[in-house]
């Protein structure tokens, strides 16, 4: 699967056009001799195929080859780029969760209320959020109008306060919903029942009984939406300038980047596709009945 | 068949009425901006550049960086939302269906060639396939569209397939065949039908995220091309006047906001009208 995702991608940016043109513009003068040799330091004379082996060889031993433009190494632009990208999606996870769970087990427990209304409403809201715009209202509320955050880059604590709650908020208007309908199946349990029965305090049964067996359904569904978050975070990085992944991918576009570009896609796409795999390998090990199947 | 007859909650109506108005009042607006606003938004008046709102009746909502109206420019950008919204879904519903069909009635090799590529493609998040299809064939309206139709018929094949796969061992389509009834016409004439209700709930919510897709696509600078008034365009040149014209970014942003609000509250009721069992929850 992942062999499918790379070649495609390396090939699929072969057809973009040709980097060596994109190099020579503003150069004044350029030789059709001055492109070959342009092309051949690059690597970019030999047949696709070659190329593409080259490229896995490398991705193998960590070695992504140097950008096209100013020759830094792919690999020095992705170590800086990769944590910051992750910081981002681990914060904004935490704080979607830190938010779903409670107001998920909220409406759950006053289903057909005007609690659960509320949030339902509320998570809609959510959900139909442009996530890019409602960062670009952070900016201007707590950085323009207030003065309170920089609206921009990475540099301290505070500068993660604004990406992370914009992903996070839009992450858990999908999440409430989840957390209440696996909380709803739980509490219909038997077993809740007679937890009940014994006379336990309401909060002993929802917090030590039920949320604890809606853990492993919820495990795997953050786990699952983390290809959605990443997708999430390139794009906000976008918005608050922040020097991540989704950065390092726009830019790579622009400038027709090869090395950089199909780097940066595979390691995501690798990224996610082997979380998914240990989601699901977890899943199995943390619920016997997963297994017998 | 249970719960076919949900208990009649005031608040499904509201649900119904909040959606219905906000995506109806949105589309009406737009129909007719062509008369409301026959220069789309685009006369540029430089002296009257980057004034605020609710200040003067002429430019209600202020003017942008090179004096165009902005309520003029928000209204007619709400054209491109609405067409791509509609083509990209009808185009992935066609192929979605079709393909969903196929695979969950034939089975064997198209199934797994169907099922293969809806996996691989699930497996890349959205806005790196987005990446990679832009730097091939770039952005413009039409490709727009046609990246969201190869993105999104996933969802429509993996729905029927899964449909279809326990519809086909009822009676009614046991029957059909053994009156003789041909493969086309079991497809189309009878497990189409009972297929709707879901199609058409998954259909509304889609528009509503294609609607947002598009958006954050033009917003990045890789979706409609920015001369063209859009949302998303209005919204990235928006961002550069933050500091002293929040209204340019504001107004964009609230407008796609309602509107794909009003969808979302619509399909949410539809879901329950329709699709009383929830089978396209997500």
């Amino acid at each position: 699967m992942v062999l499918a995702v790379t070649f495609i991608v390396s090939y699929a940016i072969r057809l973009t056009g040709d980097p060596a043109l994109m190099l020579v513009q503003g150069a004044g003068s350029v030789t059709e001799d001055d492109l070959v040799r342009i092309r051949e330091s690059l690597g970019l004379n030999v047949p696709f195929i070659v190329q593409y082996l080259n490229f896995l060889k490398g991705f193998a031993t960590l070695n992504f080859g140097k950008s096209f433009m100013g020759g830094t190494s792919v690999a020095l632009l992705i170590s800086k780029a990769l944590p910051a990208t992750l910081l981002l999606a681990l914060a904004s996870m935490a704080i979607s969760i830190l938010i779903s769970i409670p107001l998920g087990v909220a409406a759950a427990v006053s289903k057909g209320k005007w609690q659960d209304q509320l949030i339902r409403i509320l998570s809609l809201v959510g959900i139909s959020f442009p996530n890019f715009w409602l960062g670009i209202m952070f900016v201007l509320f707590f950085s323009i109008t207030l003065k309170w955050l920089p609206p921009s880059g990475m540099e301290g604590p505070l500068s993660f306060i604004m990406p992370a709650l914009t992903m996070g908020i839009i992450m858990t208007a999908t999440n409430v919903r989840l957390v209440r309908t696996t909380m709803l199946d739980t509490l219909q349990s038997q077993y809740i029942m007679v937890t009940r029965a014994k006379g336990l305090s309401e909060k002993a049964v929802l917090y030590k009984h039920a949320l604890r067996n809606c853990g492993i359904p919820l495990i795997t569904y953050f786990g699952l939406q983390f290809g959605g978050l990443l997708g999430g975070v390139v794009v906000v990085e976008r918005v608050f300038n922040w020097p991540g992944m989704g950065t390092l991918a726009f830019d790579a576009v622009a400038s027709r980047d090869y090395p950089v570009l199909q780097a940066v896609v595979c390691i995501l796409a690798l990224l996610i596709v082997s979380v998914n795999l240990i989601v699901d390998i977890a899943y199995g090990y943390v619920d016997p009945r997963v297994r017998k199947e | 068949m249970k719960n076919i007859q949900s208990s009649p909650s005031p608040y499904k109506n509201i649900e119904f009425i909040l959606g219905s108005l906000l995506v109806g009042g949105i589309c009406l607006l737009v129909l007719f901006s062509f008369i409301i606003f026959p220069d789309g938004g685009e006369s540029i008046d430089l002296v009257h550049r980057l004034q605020p709102p609710f200040k003067s009746a002429a430019h209600f909502l202020g003017t942008d960086p090179l004096g165009r109206d902005v309520l003029a420019r928000m209204i007619v950008g709400g054209r491109i939302s609405l067409v791509v919204g509609s083509f990209s879904v009808l185009g992935a519903v066609t192929m979605g269906v079709v393909l969903g069909l196929v695979a969950g009635y034939y089975r064997g090799f198209w199934d797994t060639l169907v099922m293969r590529l809806a996996d691989v493609q699930l497996a890349l998040p959205f806005i790196l396939l987005a990446i990679t299809f832009t730097a091939i064939v770039g952005g413009g309206l039409r490709n727009t569209i046609i990246l969201l139709i190869v993105t999104q018929w996933v969802q429509y094949a993996r729905l029927v397939r899964g449909l279809v796969l326990t519809l086909k061992e009822r009676e009614f389509i046991l029957s059909a065949r053994a009156i003789g009834v041909k493969d086309r016409g079991i497809l189309f004439r009878h497990l189409l039908p009972n297929l709707a209700g879901p199609i058409v709930v998954l259909m509304t919510l889609n528009i509503a995220n294609n609607i947002l897709l598009e958006s954050s696509l033009t917003f990045l600078g890789m979706g409609v091309d920015v001369m063209v008034p859009s949302w998303g365009g209005m919204l990235a040149d928006g961002r550069t006047y933050l500091q002293n014209a929040w209204w340019v970014s504001v107004f964009p942003g609230l407008t796609l906001l309602l509107l794909v609000l009003g969808l979302n509250l619509f399909g949410d009721w539809l879901r329950d009208r329709l699709d009383p069992t929830g089978r396209t929850a997500k």
